[in-house]
């Protein structure tokens, strides 16, 4: 009796997790805008859209490497702590002007994500606890390098933060840059077909003779560089260099956003649109929240919900 | 080795005397899970002091029928006596309270804790203040492990010991709980052989206790040493039960694998031509000395082009050891494997690749596909960098290798980009085989290619086979169905406990001769027919 009832509703409750797992975000997106233009005054402006963006980009650079990172059914914790470290790198390096300041920042996080890399691949740390290291040692470092703020003044650096080309702040144009830069490489070149492989399958992948360890090297690397680009965007922003509070609890921001964007944490799918959705989703969601006067405190519950519910939809599709 | 006849005495069951006690009874056990019955009304007895050998093949259902035995599985039917009282374990800590003890294969102990703890873990002795009384509890435990050969300080952490004397560490627990039967999986699996020595001393201690063993092992010289009766199970049935003293080894290996003896002829029912034109020239594939702690001693075995070699023995004999030593899966210890004449890296899979190896695994599943990818992502998966340029992934290349493979294989999907999981397992395998065509190899390492697969398909991975050696390739076939093996292969070389025991080539490939070989294990079977097969049992 109950199997004949239970039958066919299985599937179709499967079918709505699926969809919610896919589309949920862009739903989610849709009826904020809707809300909003409901209900606050001045949503729909330019200026608005542009502070949301501007504000939006760092969390959606650093998300981008994340998804790389979750894609290989790994993790990457240390994103914060490189953007930090970025932070004072640059703030150090600047008397040799922007490009060199950018280039030894750049080192530096590529330092950062080898090592995190060489530990999962190499060593075979598990991702979590590996990047957890370079977390902490690596906040510590950049605290080592500049122990306290320290205001920038360098005319390159205001314009990177806060100029625009023909209106649109470069902030935003770098981010939506790299984000079609990573979309491409996911999609149409050989490591981002081998990325995939080795988060689905990895024994299958590593016997059909796939190069396993530098992809995970070279994932962990992008992780890092893409956190750092974050990292000084944000520094060009403040004008200032915060080594100890700037990219705290980033990560789990960037894990929140390509979750709730529909990549699963098992591995073997990486969705950048929605990714980027899920970014813009939380952004919306504090923004709407503060802007109708509520403590932040109301934020974050309001973010645990969209976690859970998206961890709901993802439930039971990981393994098959 | 020891010969049945001479044995020891012992309580079993021998004539004349009454019977020892009845400790267990399984009666028609039956247990099924989805797709499959991997046990249909097993029976099985067992009286204080016997030790008997459990023994079949892949999917034969030992596995169940040990877990339905310890409380992991409850059977759908039949029934399990103990002591003549019916019982119903609903957990192993039940069964284990019952009386029955297992040890599986992989040590379950704790590695950090000390081996006293872990002999006594659970059953502590105590002080007057109720606190652990560890001057006695390492004594005790000194004392219980010197029986078992273990000379170890018992103070020190688990892991400190060999995994051999893990193993009797766990064997001693298992008895100290007090156990009436004790089932033990594959025991001698990694250990030394002075270490298997030490095990078959305690298994005949446990005898003379009274306590009756469950032995689960493919090594038929470890049965016939220890064992007083043997239970063969073959796709979930009982199909032998008796004393082992009396069956010889051709007997016991043909019930395993289900063949009548004397079956000569060949029967023709698979989809293989026969043999393939004589393989001349030089080997495409020449392996030596391939050697892997515990799991392969020495093989060599070579392959010419257009070549089927079939690789026979039974479950753990070495044969997918082989393959994945060759193809750079599993590193050997020492051994050298050339393609063409060139030698390669071994332990790489990429450098195997590269020099033309390619490997289908037995465990498709887990091993092979990718399964969250589509059908087209898994054909070109090996061959990405061949279809691409500069790490650009060119699609209308990958489209017409995808498109030539899946009309050459007849892979039945709905379109290109159908998820590869959703397939049937036979067209799982075609992708599979796609994959490696795709990469253009000079040898094909065939693992139970036809396992598990639908009659249809199995024909046409047959016939693709000979299509292949045909074109060329040097094929080394792994399979467990006889038939397949005899019928499919120019030549067959047999293994056992990770040796080559054997090479059958031209006419004696045939059943007979390769169950004697397999179960004789020594000489080769000799032309015409007149293979040491007489005295396999009294070797």
């Amino acid at each position: 009796m109950t199997g004949i009832a239970v039958r066919p509703a299985a599937p179709d409750r499967a079918r709505i997790g699926h969809w919610l797992q896919r589309y949920g975000v862009y739903a989610g997106v849709g009826l904020l805008l809707v809300v909003n233009t409901a209900l606050t005054p001045h949503f729909l402006s330019v200026e608005n859209f542009r502070t949301q963006a501007v504000q939006v980009a760092p969390v959606l650079i650093v998300a981008l490497g994340m998804a790389l990172a979750i894609g290989t059914e790994g993790v990457d914790l240390s994103v914060g702590a490189v953007m930090a470290l970025s932070a004072s790198v640059t703030a150090l390096y600047l008397g040799y002007g922007l490009p060199g300041a950018l280039l030894v920042v750049a080192l530096f996080a590529a330092a950062v994500g080898l090592a995190n890399g060489a530990l999962v691949a190499l060593v075979g740390v598990q991702p979590i606890v590996a990047t957890l290291a370079l977390m902490v040692g690596g906040r510590g470092l950049a605290q080592v390098l500049l122990p306290q703020l320290e205001d920038i003044r360098n005319p390159a650096m205001a314009s990177l933060g806060s100029g625009d080309l023909l209106g649109v702040p470069y902030l935003i144009l770098i981010a939506a840059g790299l984000v079609l830069l990573v979309a491409f490489a996911v999609r149409r070149t050989t490591f981002g077909r081998q990325l995939l492989a080795i988060g689905d399958n990895r024994t299958a992948a590593q016997l059909a003779g796939l190069p396993v360890k530098r992809v995970l090297m070279v994932v962990y690397v992008c992780s890092a560089l893409l956190a750092a680009v974050a990292g000084v965007l944000a520094t060009a922003r403040l004008q200032a260099s915060d080594p100890t509070s700037l990219g705290n609890l980033m990560e789990l921001s960037a894990i929140t956003a390509v979750v709730v964007g529909g990549t699963p944490l098992s591995g073997g799918q990486v969705r950048i649109a929605g990714t980027v959705a899920g970014a813009v989703l939380i952004q919306l969601l504090t923004a709407t929240l503060i802007k109708h006067d509520l403590p932040p405190s109301w934020t974050q519950m309001a973010q645990a919900a969209v976690i859970v519910l998206a961890v709901y939809a993802a439930r039971g599709r990981g393994r098959r | 080795m020891a010969a049945p006849p001479a044995r020891e005495p012992c309580p079993a069951p021998s004539a004349g005397d009454t019977p020892p006690a009845e400790v267990l009874a399984l009666r028609g056990l039956t247990r099924t899970f989805p797709g499959v019955r991997a046990l249909d009304g097993v029976s099985l007895s067992l009286r204080a002091g016997e030790v008997r050998a459990l023994v079949g093949e892949n999917g034969a259902g030992k596995s169940t029928l040990i877990k339905v035995l310890t409380g992991v599985y409850r059977p759908d039917a039949g029934s399990i006596e103990l002591h003549g009282e019916p019982v119903r374990f609903g957990t192993p800590l039940e069964a284990q309270h019952a009386g029955i003890s297992t040890i599986y294969q992989e040590v379950n102990l704790i590695p950090l804790m000390s081996v006293a703890r872990n002999l006594f873990l659970g059953r502590e002795p105590r002080n007057r203040l109720g606190l652990i009384d560890f001057g006695r509890m390492h004594r005790e435990a000194a004392g219980t492990l010197s029986g078992y050969g273990v000379r170890a300080d018992v103070r020190r952490p688990l892991r400190s010991l060999g995994v051999g004397a893990q193993q009797m560490v766990a064997l001693a627990r298992a008895v100290s709980v007090d156990a009436r039967v004790v089932v033990m999986d594959e025991p001698t699996s990694s250990l030394e052989p002075r270490e298997v020595e030490t095990l078959f001393g305690v298994v005949r201690g446990l005898r003379e206790r009274g306590i009756a063993v469950v032995y689960v092992s493919h090594r038929l010289d470890e049965l016939y040493e220890l064992c007083d009766t043997v239970t063969v199970l073959r796709d979930g049935r009982l199909v032998h039960d008796g004393p082992l003293a009396g069956l010889d080894r051709l007997s016991l290996v043909a019930a395993m694998l289900g063949r009548e003896l004397g079956e000569v002829r060949r029967k023709g029912t698979t989809e293989f031509s026969g043999s393939h034109q004589a393989a001349e020239g030089e080997p495409v594939l020449k392996a030596e000395d391939l050697t892997v702690p515990h799991k392969l001693h020495g093989v060599s075995l070579s392959i010419r082009p257009g070549e089927v070699v079939g690789l026979g023995g039974l479950l753990g004999s070495g044969r997918t050891e082989t393959a994945k030593a060759v193809a750079g899966a599993l590193a050997p210890g020492s051994g050298t494997v050339a393609v063409a004449g060139v030698p390669l890296r071994t332990g790489s899979t990429p450098a195997a690749i590269r020099a033309g190896i390619s490997l289908l695994p037995e465990d498709r599943k887990s091993e092979g596909i990718v399964p969250g990818l589509s059908v087209r992502e898994n054909i070109a998966l090996a061959a990405l960098p061949r279809l691409s340029r500069l790490g650009l992934v060119s699609e209308a290349r990958i489209d017409s290798v995808v498109e030539t493979f899946m009309r050459r294989l007849r892979i039945k999907a709905s379109d290109p980009h159908q998820k590869v999981g959703e397939l049937s397992g036979g067209n799982q395998q075609k992708v599979l085989l796609a994959r490696w065509l795709a990469m253009n190899p000079k040898v094909l390492l065939l693992d139970e290619p036809t396992r598990g697969i639908d009659v249809g398909a199995k024909a046409e991975v047959q016939k693709l086979v000979d299509e292949l050696a045909e074109d060329g390739l040097g094929v080394l076939l792994i399979s467990s169905d006889l038939e397949e093996l005899i019928e499919g292969s120019d030549r067959v070389v047999v293994l056992k406990d990770g040796a080559v025991v054997g090479e059958l080539t031209g006419d004696e490939v045939t059943e007979d001769l390769l169950m004697r070989t397999i179960a004789g294990g020594a000489e080769p079977a000799l032309p015409g027919g007149t293979a040491p097969g007489g005295e396999v049992a009294g070797r």
